[in-house]
């Protein structure tokens, strides 16, 4: 018995009491439910990175890269499957054309490459003194019909190749230019062509870097063209240059390397200006020389205005002399390093066509001009030691010393003749004097092969003709003992001192 | 001279070729990593220079079609390291220069 809930206890203990029947009691039931999430099953990890400009780049790169290489090994898979259709590019036939283009003109002219190598004129030993020239080949480019030769120079290098310029000597005539370059071994076709602006008025190419080619426009514009480079423009152009030419490029020559081994040449025109050009990595860097003195009849007021248009120029081979002829007929001689002309000589009534020292003699060059004559001067006399009159009416265009004989030059005329003389045989007449073109072609130069013993000259129809020297012309001194010397600079200097000193 | 110039524009270039999205990291489904790349890229198309915006964009997105709770994360130059889901992470380039990081952890 409690007593902590008195009252409680007593309401019990009456209730019980009370209820003796029995009621069924009712079940309520409920529905619960409930979801429980499941434990924790999900999986966590770390992840670390950087982002950062470069990490991003990097990875794109890789992916360009990736890319790229997926798609050129499909590429190829695609290749494999059509490489039975392939389509060759023809530029890759082009060496084995050339190979076989060379053995086929070696057969089709094989009778002229014979007489190049072999024949020698048996009949010049009945002709007492005289000599002929063997025609060759003919040089012939059917885009330059109406185009000139202006210049031609042979390659010092490789002696079959020969440059030649095309363009006009007249003033009404100018249209394009070209400078084309030949070998000996393809007479058909030229191994180098290049357009020009403007007409070119001369070409040189260098001593021992024979792929660089010097050539003189008729505008004014002096350019070289590098034949390493597959380009058909030059390497160096003066179109831009302040110190271009304002008229037409008459001569270039190049010279040897400066102080800092730069490639230089210096170039002469109808403005009166003699000019040094530098090639500067990429740029024609310009040096005024000298200017041609205007002669004493222009008054003195109008000497600026007039130039006289030096026609060419030559280099003397040791010392730094140069000759520089002009339109008014006179020759000055100057030196590199002075600014003014050593001496001037009267040469010709009219224009000089050509002056050129002689390979052996230091003293010695020979000049020709429109006044029909040839003259052959020593430098330290005033009047020339020889004159020639080749032909009435005809003018001079060029005139060339042969590199084996220092008594041997050859000069070629507006009749369409060359001239060959051999002082030492004959100093009156020429051993030679051969028409080789056609009736009214006039032949404007004339070169020798720097060791053939052949000539080209070119004309004014774009032609140049190759022609072999018989041997009456290509006669080496004999001694005493009547047997031939041997070739030597000094034996060719004495040979021509001894001839001077007789007229002196 | 030449070279500076060429410099400048590979610069400019490289921003224009590497503008594609490119997934530098994913432990998704083939299809959720496509939906959620599309996702991203149209986001910061929409948002160029405001990268809040765009992560708000994908986050609740996300969020909507693959459950919460998702984190994202767009900026230029960042490091990070992050507790995620297994199967609920992209990491991804776009742009040339944005870095985009979505990833699941509730």
């Amino acid at each position: 018995m409690t007593t902590q809930f008195p009252r409680i206890e007593r309401l019990k203990a009456k209730m019980s009491a009370k209820d003796e029947s029995k009621v069924g009691t009712v079940k309520s039931e409920e529905d619960k439910a409930t979801q429980t999430s499941p434990p924790n099953s999900t999986k966590f990890t770390n992840f670390s990175a950087t982002a950062s400009q470069w990490e991003i780049y990097d990875f794109y790169q890789e992916e360009i890269k990736r890319r790229d290489q997926s798609s050129l090994q499909s590429i190829k898979e695609e290749e494999f499957e059509d490489s039975l259709i392939k389509i060759y590019d023809i530029a890759h036939l082009a060496g084995l054309a050339r190979y076989m283009e060379g053995k086929v003109f070696h057969r089709a002219y094989a009778d002229i490459l014979y007489d190049f190598k072999h024949f020698e004129d048996a009949s010049d030993e009945f002709r007492g003194e005289k000599g002929t020239l063997l025609p060759l080949w003919k040089f012939e480019y059917d885009k330059a019909k109406s185009l000139s030769v202006t210049a031609l120079c042979w390659d010092q290098k490789h002696n079959d190749l020969f440059a030649v310029g095309l363009g006009s000597h007249e003033f009404t005539q100018q249209g394009g230019g070209m400078l084309v370059l030949y070998t000996l071994r393809n007479p058909n076709y030229p191994e180098f062509i290049f357009n020009t602006v403007s007409g070119i008025m001369c070409v040189d190419v260098h001593e021992d870097l024979s792929h660089l080619v010097a050539v003189g426009l008729y505008d004014g514009c002096v350019a070289v063209y590098n034949l390493r480079k597959k380009s058909d423009e030059p390497f160096w152009n003066s179109r831009a240059n302040p110190g271009r030419h304002k008229g037409a490029v008459t001569q270039v020559k190049w010279q040897k390397d400066d102080l800092d081994s730069n490639h230089n040449f210096i170039s002469v025109s109808a403005d009166g200006r003699l000019v040094s050009w530098t090639l500067v990595k990429h740029e024609l860097v310009f040096t005024d020389m000298i200017k041609l003195p205007v002669p004493d009849t222009i008054p003195e007021n109008l000497k600026d205005v007039f130039s006289t248009v030096g026609t060419n120029l030559d280099f003397h081979k040791q010392k730094d002399n140069f000759l520089v002829g002009t339109e008014y007929g006179k020759i000055h001689k100057g030196s590199k390093f002075y600014n003014k002309f050593a001496e001037t000589y009267d040469a010709h009534f009219m224009t000089v066509t050509c002056v050129k020292w002689n390979p052996f003699h230091p003293d010695v060059f020979i000049s020709c001009g429109w006044d029909w004559m040839v003259k052959i001067w020593d430098q330290t006399m005033k009047s020339p030691m020889f004159t020639f009159e080749l032909e009435i009416g005809a003018a001079v265009t060029d005139v060339a010393w042969a590199p084996y004989s220092s008594t041997v030059f050859a000069a070629v005329t507006t009749e369409g003749k060359v001239h060959v003389f051999d002082l030492n045989i004959n100093k009156y007449e020429a051993l030679c004097q051969q028409k080789v073109v056609s009736k009214k072609t006039k032949l404007l130069h004339i070169e020798f092969n720097p060791v053939h013993p052949i000539i080209i000259v070119g004309d004014d129809r774009g032609h140049v003709t190759s022609l072999k020297l018989s041997p009456n012309l290509r006669k080496k001194p004999k001694d005493k003992k009547g047997q031939e010397l041997p070739m030597s600079p000094e034996v060719e200097k004495a040979k021509l001192e001894q001839l001077l000193s007789l007229l002196r | 001279m030449a070279e500076y110039v060429d410099g400048k524009k590979d610069e400019a270039d490289y921003k224009r070729l590497h503008s594609f999205p490119l997934i530098r990291h994913t432990d998704m489904s083939e299809e959720m990593r496509v939906e959620t790349m599309e996702l991203c890229v149209t986001a910061c198309e929409k948002f160029v220079s405001n990268n809040e915006n765009a992560a708000k964009m994908i986050k609740e997105s996300m969020d909507k079609k693959f459950g919460s709770s998702w984190h994202v994360v767009i900026g230029e130059g960042f490091g990070f390291e992050i507790t995620h889901e297994v199967k609920n992470l992209l990491y991804m380039f776009f742009g040339g220069g944005l870095a985009v990081c979505v990833w699941k952890c509730s």
